[in-house]
């Protein structure tokens, strides 16, 4: 059970994404993804969730390739994508908006259940059912869009920069939860962020990108004693 | 006083016509951001069909369900063996917004040439069901019969059912998920080229209802539904193109223009005024009058 990439390489356009890189995420853990703007995280991302096609490479989720997969049915096996700040779609309803992920699930009880746990662990989303979702606040959105993912029970969430654009009180709301639904939810996360020391310190594990390529994996906790990462990345 | 309560009422079962065409063009502008020239070749077409099974069966009924039958058969199928692969190909630069636009108009072409091929360019004519002779009102023949009438009720009960597929199953959550943002819908798990694929179903049906309601006052001609496609596309224009009130409303503010000028004017000036609201609403807004979001978000 673990997430496995290995020499992927993406071209975005003409321009080289991601060039030839490899990791491997244990299922239960949380990885994240750090790097400057245009390291590729988004990109990474993108393709994990079959939105983006590969140029090379393998990556595959408990043994199976998901790369040329549609992101419909990866979603429907369990990897759910929160794409950056903008993961909610405005026209439509809180209510509504978390009922997308659970429109095909069988298991229609389950998705009731699901949706009471993303309420109770986001009570404002409880508040706001029948508002559209334009007219949330930017981490409401954000509760919202992780929510979603949460309906669909999944195994493997992709989360792409949560922290953007939001104060940082939110930030750390919302991190800790993260942290949290990987034990609560029997979870393996990848969380992709600019902001490297509040991802590292939720993290077991740390990847640090830059310009498409893996200069560094290692466990969180060595990361953030590293002094080269240090002042790469943390500023300090 | 007869005058004018006759206007409001052709209005009406004219700005019905008009709102099917409409609905039937925003259903697939916003589902595919294409406008589906080809609307006026398919509707023409399943009301060749529903005249054919008119005439064999003896029950126009029985050609209203073939016409709504094979419009969502034939909508379905453009979209998946024809536009589908076109987007798959085109996939950058500008000629991404221009080559499947180009296609339906190549489509309605082809379409109206076929039926050219089988049904000949005569003019037909399709009896209603019910009478088209205008009520007679203290006396006077009004401009308005049990046709329109039922006209009337049949595209008001077709916009409550669409009205509630929209907004109270899971399958309309699915087409307005799909319209309003197809990158989060997919990650939801959503199949949004079926559902897409739906859209254009719905969109071919209410085109061939909109012909066979069209067609008993009219005639019937590979070209008859032309006139519609532009009413239709004129009153979507300024519902917005996005929202399925808008193109009601649009078409509704179409049909009594076109009508009271006609009324009141003279019917020279029908296509004029058409063309005047068209390029009003262009000029003052053009986002449409009832355009409820900004444009499309990915």
């Amino acid at each position: 059970m673990s997430l496995v990439v290995e020499n992927l390489t993406i071209d975005h356009g003409a321009i080289r994404a991601i060039d030839n890189v490899s990791f491997t995420v244990p299922a239960g853990q949380l990885a994240a993804v750090i790097g400057a703007n245009g390291a590729g995280k988004t990109t990474l991302l993108r393709t994990l969730s079959g939105l983006k096609e590969s140029k090379s490479g393998v990556a595959t989720w408990n043994g199976k390739s998901i790369l040329g997969v549609r992101p419909e049915d990866l979603a429907r096996s369990g990897i759910m994508h929160v794409s950056d700040g903008k993961s909610v779609i405005a026209e439509l309803s809180v209510k509504e908006n978390l009922a997308l992920a659970g429109l095909w699930r069988k298991d229609k009880k389950d998705v009731v259940k699901a949706t009471d746990e993303v309420v109770e662990l986001f009570p404002i989303l409880g508040q706001r059912m029948s508002q559209a979702g334009g007219s949330l606040s930017g981490g409401e959105r954000q509760m919202l869009a992780i929510g979603r993912a949460l309906v669909a029970r999944p195994k493997l969430l992709l989360l792409d920069e949560p922290s953007l654009g939001l104060a940082p009180i939110i930030i750390e709301q919302i991190f800790k939860t993260v942290k949290s639904l990987v034990t609560k939810m029997d979870l393996t996360v990848v969380l992709v962020e600019q902001n490297a020391m509040g991802a590292l310190k939720i993290a077991d594990e740390g990847i640090v990108l830059n310009l498409g390529s893996v200069v560094t994996v290692d466990s969180a906790q060595a990361l953030l004693n590293d002094p080269a990462v240090r002042a790469a990345y943390l500023g300090f | 006083m007869l005058r004018f309560i006759t206007a409001i009422l052709t209005s009406l079962s004219a700005g019905a016509i008009y709102a099917l065409m409409s609905t039937a063009l925003v259903l697939v502008w916003r589902s595919t951001r294409v406008i589906n020239f080809a609307q006026a070749g398919q509707a023409v077409l399943t009301t060749y069909i529903g005249y054919e099974i008119t005439i064999r069966t003896g029950s126009y009924w029985y050609g209203l369900m073939a016409a709504i039958l094979s419009g969502a058969l034939i909508g379905a199928m453009i979209d998946r063996f024809f536009l589908r692969p076109i987007f798959k190909r085109v996939k950058s630069g500008p000629i991404v917004m221009i080559a499947p636009v180009v296609a339906t108009l190549g489509l309605l072409g082809i379409i109206q040439a076929i039926i050219g091929f089988i049904w000949g360019l005569n003019y037909q004519a399709l009896a209603a069901p019910v009478s088209t002779d205008g009520y007679k009102i203290l006396g006077t023949v009004i401009a308005f019969s049990p046709f329109n009438l039922m006209v009337l009720l049949s595209v008001t009960i077709t916009m409550v059912l669409l009205t509630v597929l929209f907004q109270k199953t899971n399958i309309g959550l699915a087409l307005r998920a799909s319209a309003y943002s197809p990158e989060i819908a997919k990650l939801s798990g959503i199949k949004v080229d079926a559902v897409r694929t739906l859209g254009w179903a719905i969109a071919g049906a209410a085109g061939g209802l909109a012909g066979m309601l069209y067609v008993p006052d009219s005639y019937l001609h590979p070209n008859s539904m032309d006139v519609l496609l532009v009413f239709g596309f004129i009153a979507a224009v300024i519902g917005g193109l996005d929202s399925l009130f808008g193109a009601v409303a649009g078409a509704m503010i179409l049909g009594f223009a076109i009508n009271f000028a006609a009324t009141y004017i003279s019917y020279k000036i029908v296509f004029p005024t058409a063309f005047v609201i068209l390029i009003l609403v262009l000029l003052v807004k053009p986002g449409g009058i009832f355009s409820s979001s900004k444009g499309r978000k990915d």
